[in-house]
């Protein structure tokens, strides 16, 4: 792992960073189309202003409530959207625009996909064959097996078929997926939801291993608490926006979120103080005018309420979409 | 907010009502061509040998036969045959659906006894199990009535017991029973209202496959003497006299029935559509 | 352990038949023996004047006629078991030796027509389904509904019209041609007459497994498996090929397997427009005759294929499940 000197960056140093840029992700946004009842039209604004940055070997979680389209997130990344799906903005891999045929070529190659779903895998055909497909190098099947135990799990899986695995089995089946391929960016999604505590430890350790691979992770999640124990930095996710991004060595050194509703998020976990967030969150069918979180923030104006607050950068790597960011 | 409530419902009562309007007009096309075969009398379809074999033309639409009756006239008739067999069988199979399907939900003993009886009619092919009623009644409209109402019950009362079966497991109906209601009491209050719309478009979607296995089983040559004019049997005269060319007398008919059946079948699917959104 | 298992299925479901076919047979006899037929008379036929009364009432003791019903039946029931259906009043041999050699004749028209169906629907299924919504999805889909709706026999006669009298490529009716004898008959001639029956059956069938591949094809499409294949790059036939064949291929036979009765209710329609010899007209024959015995064997024997069928199907489910359960793979 590469550390940033955030305070006195040289030309030279900006560039390294630069150069190990792996996806750059600016104004993306993803509206579904889809008829209504007769003619009518209506448009849902799943994603209106995604950003995100992400380097080689770091793991940047992407934290939200349940149901606020992360998972159309990965989609529209990977360019797997819904076909009645507008996905628009700006996409770079490895500081070159992500083009259409480019990440044709990337998708299961370079960027890899871990689900949420359990039953993402075909059930009709076996595990290791599943995994195996992903290999570039030959006799795969050793090769397959030696992973399966990397991550913890029965060489014997291989020949398997999914409804013999637990949830669990399937996680790491994902994990060995991710090992076995030379993805360089793994896309998370959800990897933690319902496991117990041990489990996540586990899981969250295997993302680790990942990240020691070099690759980096995006970890989709809207578990605050896991996503603070392995992230190098956290975005926060609220109504298709990205309201804030953290490096988590400045909440190690004490310092808060800067975000309202991250602080909300924040508070909202147990050794915090429990204290329950309104969870409602502006609906996709709406057009927002001002800031999306004025009506549930503490500390909204009326200036919230008609202008819309931009991604403003704090740091290198920091960003945050607040009037009153940090008071 | 409220805004777009209004529109969605708004939206919902425009496609209720264009369902509605496709419903009227479906029954109007059925009855424009099941009432024309009251007003029909022989003299219509009168053999008349100076009008043999003509080819379709605006005095004849569909041409005549090899007697020079009148094909359209006859075609009308045969429909009239087809509908009404159908209306007679669809109602003594929705009758034995719901028969069986309330009885199914007795008790065990009852409900197996149903599931048996189903199995025991689904595991004859229909044509071959209608030949054989066809058969045993020595004919007539009666036996191709009876026989197509006693093949077709099957699928509606699954249909049927299933529905029972989830709404006898509903609060209500635990309430009813506790409150020492009697049976009948809920069947009629609980059940039959809530079985209403299907038993409705189940026995609108009866007809179409009452129809085609009438034109079959005629066809076939039972039942029917060969002067009544019945789709299957206008058929099946037709091709010996395919040598001859009369193509019309095959073509027509047989598109007539296919047009009868889809109404019936359009019918059906709308006002599934309308009763029943899922 | 396995097969085993696979055996027992397999008995179970016989035993449950025998029951069936019991009921079947007794229902089809409680049928018959309301008839107003009456046996003698339709055996004699025009006979019936010249025949002396002596004769009569020998045939009535053959018959059984003056028995009772229940001995009737059990007589009847007894000589079933015994693999004896009686004798054929029309054709004056053994039911069973009709049976097998119309048979013969239909299992040749419906296997060949079952199998075109079955390709042919399944692709088109596939077709459909992978192409949800455009016009080609539509067109297949409206192309089913269509043939649902239309008269089976009457697709027959119009390939009959086009094919035979207009195109002339083939004869109308009869199944071997007049004043041949059954060895002199070449394979081409015996395949001019199977192929407008076989096409007739074939268009019949596909609409059933069409729409219902189509219907598996979507919700496997829009399976949770075939997204993350989608992630991993894969995709069009390739994706399909790998992950949506085995999904909806064993389905499709399965659901093929259990129309059995609607291709033998098609095959006697079929063989009636075609003057095709089989037991689809043996059976027309045997009730427009009076031909009880034939009528009784066929009743039989068609609950028997259609039996088969669903064993089949079953068995194939059933297969597919056990095989889950346990986790291998096929």
């Amino acid at each position: 792992m590469h550390v940033y000197e955030l305070n006195h960056e040289t030309q030279e140093e900006l560039e390294k960073i630069q150069n190990n840029l792996l996806l750059e992700v600016k104004n993306l946004s993803l509206t579904i189309e889809r008829f209504g009842k007769g003619w009518t039209r209506e448009r849902l604004y799943v994603i209106r202003d995604f950003h995100l940055k992400i380097h080689h070997g770091e793991v940047v979680a992407i934290v939200g409530a349940s149901g606020s389209g992360k998972s159309l997130l990965a989609d529209a990344i990977l360019g797997i959207h819904p076909k009645n799906s507008i996905v628009d903005g700006m996409i770079k891999y490895e500081n070159e625009l992500l083009t259409e045929k480019r990440r044709k070529r990337l998708r299961g190659n370079d960027i890899l996909l871990i689900p949420q779903m359990t039953n993402a895998l075909d059930p009709l055909m076996k595990v290791g064959k599943q995994v195996k497909t992903l290999m570039k190098q030959n006799n795969h099947q050793k090769a397959v097996k030696q992973i399966f135990q990397k991550v913890g799990l029965d060489p014997d899986v291989y020949d398997q078929i999914p409804s013999a695995c637990s949830g669990g089995m399937i996680r790491k089946i994902f994990i060995a997926m991710a090992l076995a391929s030379e993805a360089k960016l793994i896309i998370a999604d959800e990897p933690t939801n319902g496991l117990d505590y041990e489990s996540i430890d586990e899981m969250l350790f295997q993302i680790k291993m990942l990240e020691k691979d070099n690759k980096g992770v995006i970890m989709i999640t809207h578990d605050l608490e896991a996503a603070m124990k392995v992230a190098d930095k956290i975005a926060v996710f609220y109504a298709g926006e990205t309201v804030e991004v953290v490096d988590k060595k400045h909440l190690k050194k004490g310092g808060k979120f800067r975000h309202p509703y991250s602080r909300a998020l924040w508070n909202a976990l147990p050794q915090n103080g429990f204290i329950a967030i309104d969870s409602t969150q502006p609906s996709a069918t709406e057009k927002l005018t001002g800031c999306s979180f004025a009506k549930q923030c503490p500390k909204a104006t009326k200036k919230c309420k008609i202008e819309k607050p931009l991604l403003k950068e704090i740091s290198h790597d920091e960003m945050v979409r607040c009037f009153y960011a940090g008071m | 907010m409220k805004n777009q409530y209004l529109s969605i419902d708004f939206d919902s009562t425009n496609y209720k009502r264009r369902i509605l309007w496709k419903i009227i007009g479906l029954v109007c096309l059925f009855l424009l061509v099941a009432l024309s075969g009251f007003w029909i009398g022989e003299e219509q379809i009168e053999a008349n040998m100076g009008e043999k074999h003509l080819s379709p033309s605006l005095d004849h639409p569909f041409g005549t036969d090899w007697l020079g009756r009148d094909m359209f006239f006859r075609t009308l008739l045969g429909l009239h045959l087809s509908w009404k067999v159908g209306l007679f069988a669809a109602v003594i199979s929705t009758v034995i659906a719901l028969t069986l399907s309330l009885l199914s939900s007795i008790n065990k003993f009852f409900d197996s006894l149903v599931t048996m009886l189903i199995d025991l009619f689904l595991s004859i092919p229909h044509l071959v199990a209608l030949i054989l009623i066809a058969f045993v009644l020595g004919g007539g409209v009666k036996g191709i009535v009876i026989g197509i109402a006693f093949t077709h019950w099957p699928s509606l009362t699954r249909v049927l017991r299933a529905e029972i079966l989830q709404i006898k497991s509903s609060e209500y109906v635990h309430i009813s029973k506790k409150l020492g209601k009697s049976r009948m009491w809920i069947i009629r209050h609980h059940y039959l209202p809530q079985l209403a719309p299907q038993l409705f478009v189940g026995f609108i979607l009866l007809f179409p496959h009452a129809i085609l296995h009438e034109s079959a089983i005629t066809f076939l040559g039972f039942g029917l003497s060969p002067e009544q004019p019945a789709i299957g049997i206008i058929l099946s005269e037709a091709m010996k006299y395919l040598t001859m060319g009369m193509w019309w007398l095959v073509v027509f008919p047989g598109l007539s029935l296919f047009g009868m059946v889809v109404i019936f079948d359009a019918l059906g699917n709308n006002l599934r559509k309308l009763l029943n959104p899922n | 352990m396995q097969l085993l298992n696979i055996g027992k299925f397999i008995l179970l479901r016989t035993l449950k038949f025998a029951i069936l076919l019991f009921a079947v047979v007794l229902f089809s006899f409680i049928l018959v023996s309301f008839s107003p037929v009456d046996p003698i008379q339709s055996y004699l036929g025009a006979e019936m004047m010249v025949v002396s009364e002596e004769q009569k009432e020998r045939l009535a003791e053959y018959f059984g006629v003056d028995e009772s019903k229940t001995q009737q039946f059990l007589n009847w029931l007894n000589m079933f078991l015994h693999g004896d259906l009686g004798t054929s009043l029309l054709y004056r041999q053994e039911v069973i030796a009709v049976i097998q050699e119309r048979f013969l004749a239909s299992f040749v028209l419906m296997a060949i027509s079952w199998i075109i169906s079955g390709i042919f629907g399944y692709a088109l299924g596939v077709i459909a389904g992978m192409n949800k919504g455009t016009m080609i999805d539509k067109a297949i889909k409206s192309f089913c509904f269509i043939l649902a709706s239309t008269p089976a026999f009457w697709i027959g006669i119009l390939l009959l019209i086009v094919f035979s009298l207009w195109l002339g490529w083939f004869p109308i009716g009869l199944s071997l041609p007049i004043g041949m004898l059954a060895e002199e008959v070449t394979v081409w001639d015996w395949l001019k007459h199977i192929i407008l029956p076989a096409l007739t059956l074939s268009i019949i069938g596909v609409s059933n497994i069409t729409l219902h591949t189509r219907q598996k094809v979507m919700d496997v499409l829009e399976s949770e498996f075939i997204r993350f294949a989608r992630s991993k790059g894969e995709e069009g036939f390739r994706l399909f090929a790998r992950h949506g064949l085995r999904n909806t291929l064993f389905p499709a036979i399965s659901v093929h397997f259990a129309s059995f009765g609607e291709l033998f209710g098609g095959a006697i329609l079929a063989e009636q427009v075609f003057s095709y010899p089989g037991l689809g007209q043996a059976i027309v024959q045997a009730g427009m005759n009076s031909d009880v015995p034939l009528l009784l064997g066929i009743v039989v024997f068609s609950t028997l294929f259609v039996f088969i069928g669903n064993l089949l199907a079953d068995l194939l489910y059933y297969l597919i499940d056990v095989r889950m359960k346990n986790g291998e793979t096929i």
